[in-house]
């Protein structure tokens, strides 16, 4: 018996340009025209999202499905398109770092130092030690609300609520000490080229010495509740795994790379901000499954704490020192001088109409954001603004190995590999 | 780091006058290479023993300010082996078609990536299984978003993007490959089909 589709309304009908009503194939029948309840040799489009809670933002699957089994899915995604790239054209270094912020919204911090360190990059500027130190800071500090934020909505996804409400609880905090630094939650703007925004408030370190100090514990219950729990083992393990090869042929970065076994990790091979003086381990997964990858991204978060406690030990020692370089060409001059003195009113002037001008040529840096590899390539013909300033953006390209691990799984499946891709939607359609 | 990439002379050695000239930005080596060339150029930086360029970190492309100077397709490549990278460019002239091989052969990774050039360059990858607009819609027609040429509010009028923004329906929208793969393309209607054919694929009412 030969099965053929049978087209059935959509939800959503509407007539066509001669008058006919809309219509989907979503069914088979057989060739007596009668529709089928057989669902083993049904073949069904199913429409996921763009809004959806479980697809973490506005990106929409179309699954082909044999019964339960996953034959094909195709993502759309750009319905959050932005257009920065093109936005930063037009605008002065300083002035795309706002931008950034809007990217990977769950670690703007870590953006920020990005975009400032191809900056600098480009120009040939060495940070002050204070200036390195707390961008370390800013940057642990994003990894660990990120991977919270990852972890409790892969959570939800997956059935687990609890340990939601723990991790948002800790998320919390660090975002009540972003607050305080930068005065925003979400848009921090944390960077300038050659330095940053302020420094940290009086009494801030105590604060983050106390996060330190705590958050420990709540990985630990975190992993009480997860790392050998039946259902969390069932619904993880083996499902959506990527080999080495893959992983690498996919250019995947981050922890989907590393959960597949591959060590890279660019803090340890392409040190910046002299990660290579911090005593940490980066943790590698085995199977390159989801199960791998929550646990590259809980010892993640421990490793990044203890980053945190060494950052805090070294800015006891720098107090008061410097946090932007003494270059005239990007540091603004304090106000009081720029009042009184003519050569650093000149700079003022010059900075803020003109903006700052990097030589003529490009640069790709890349920094390890808590989704993946976050590079930044400027290309530069000595104006104020970039010619082209890209972002490699981790969570897009890692988003796309998502039909190749889903392919042959079930449908409940997706959801939870959808999830352990740690997407972004602002940072996938930029 | 500042010195030159030993890959540069390995490649002059092996492809001569592909390699059109190099040079260095930021302590970061950069390689022209031919465009007839570039697949070959790539596949051998990725395979060689000695080179091993594994890992595709990006691929973008450049248009410069300069209407005359050619529009720059972009590949940021990396050995995570040897910890090194290589930066090839393949400059394409603006008035002649703008067509590269596509190396979603040797990089999945370069599926999307190329999709997106694609979309915000209008870049043709010859031999991509599936090169269709990425970020903006399919039926998007104002052009190229990345082009130098494109302003920076589009070319269409305030009142004619609201318009078709108004007009289109993203809910009920099943592209021509979500359609064929239901395996019933061949049976839609004819005129529907000729709609589909003639690439009217946001509007299936």
């Amino acid at each position: 018996m030969t099965l053929r589709t049978v087209e059935m309304a959509l939800a959503t009908t509407g007539v066509d340009a001669a008058g006919h009503p809309a219509r989907v194939p979503l069914g088979l029948s057989d060739e007596n025209g009668a529709y089928r309840e057989d669902l083993g040799a049904e073949r069904m489009l199913v429409n996921i999202g763009p809004q959806h809670p479980a697809t973490h933002g506005v990106l929409r699957l179309v699954l082909e499905l044999e019964g339960e089994t996953v034959k094909r899915c195709i993502p759309h995604i750009g319905y959050l398109h932005s257009g920065f790239e093109k936005l930063g054209e037009y605008r002065h270094y300083n002035q795309i770092i706002p931008l950034t912020d809007r990217t990977d919204y769950l670690s703007p911090m870590a953006n920020n130092v990005g975009l400032a360190l191809a900056v600098e990059a480009l120009m040939g500027i060495e940070l002050t030690e204070r200036c390195k130190v707390l961008r370390v800071i800013a940057c642990e500090m994003s990894r660990i609300i990120s991977h919270l934020v990852w972890l409790g909505t892969t959570g939800i996804d997956l059935g687990a609520f609890t340990p939601f409400l723990w991790s948002f609880q800790e998320r919390e905090r660090i975002y009540n000490l972003q607050e305080s630094w930068t005065g925003a939650r979400l848009t921090t703007s944390l960077t300038r080229v050659g330095g940053l925004m302020a420094d940290i408030p009086e009494g801030w370190e105590a604060g983050l010495r106390e996060f330190t100090s705590t958050f420990p514990k709540t990985l630990e219950e975190v992993d009480t509740m997860f790392t050998r729990n039946a259902i969390w083992i069932g619904r993880t393990q083996g499902v959506g795994a990527l080999t080495a090869d893959e992983a690498i042929n996919f250019s995947l970065s981050g922890p989907m790379l590393r959960a597949s076994g591959v060590d890279y990790d660019v803090r340890k091979d392409r040190p910046y901000l002299d990660y290579e003086t911090y005593d940490f381990d980066v943790p590698v997964g085995e199977y390159g499954d989801i199960y791998d990858r929550y646990r590259v991204r809980l010892e993640e978060m421990t490793q990044s704490n203890r980053i945190l406690e060494q950052a805090l030990d070294r800015l006891s020692r720098l107090k008061g020192a410097p946090i932007n370089v003494s270059d005239p060409r990007v540091v603004l001059p304090p106000k009081s001088r720029a009042m009184s003195d003519m050569e650093a009113m000149i700079f003022h002037f010059k900075q803020v109409m003109e903006g700052i001008k990097p030589p003529a040529g490009e640069v790709y840096l890349g920094v390890e954001n808590p989704k993946g590899e976050l590079g930044y390539y400027i290309v530069s013909d000595g104006t104020s603004k970039p010619v082209r300033w890209r972002i490699r953006p981790p969570s897009f390209i890692n988003l796309a190995s998502l039909p190749t691990m889903c392919e042959g799984s079930l449908l409940s499946d997706v959801i939870a590999i959808n999830a352990s891709v740690d997407i972004v939607m602002g940072e996938v359609d930029r | 780091m500042s010195s030159i990439s030993p890959s540069v002379a390995a490649l002059r050695s092996q492809f001569g006058a592909a390699i059109e000239r190099h040079l260095i930005s930021s302590a970061q080596t950069i390689v022209y290479v031919s465009r007839d060339r570039l697949h070959d150029v790539l596949a051998w930086l990725k395979d060689s023993p000695g080179q091993d360029f594994n890992y595709l970190t990006d691929v973008t492309a450049v248009d410069y300010r300069d209407p005359e100077r050619p529009l720059e397709v972009v590949y940021q490549l990396r050995s995570l082996g040897r910890r090194a990278d290589l930066r090839i460019k393949v400059a394409l002239d603006k008035r002649a078609p703008l067509e590269v091989r596509t190396v979603y052969d040797l990089w999945r990774g370069a599926d999307w990536l190329e999709r997106e050039v694609f979309d915000m360059f209008g870049v043709s990858f010859t031999g991509h299984p599936d090169l269709r607009r990425i970020l903006m819609w399919e039926t998007y027609a104002e052009g190229y978003p990345l082009r130098k040429d494109f302003p920076l509010r589009g070319h269409f009028s305030r009142a004619e993007q609201t318009r078709q923004a108004l007009a289109a329906n993203p809910e009920a929208h099943y592209s021509l490959e979500e359609l064929s793969m239901a395996e019933a393309y061949g049976e839609l209607p004819q005129d529907m089909q000729e709609r589909l054919a003639r690439g009217e694929r946001g509007f299936l009412k």
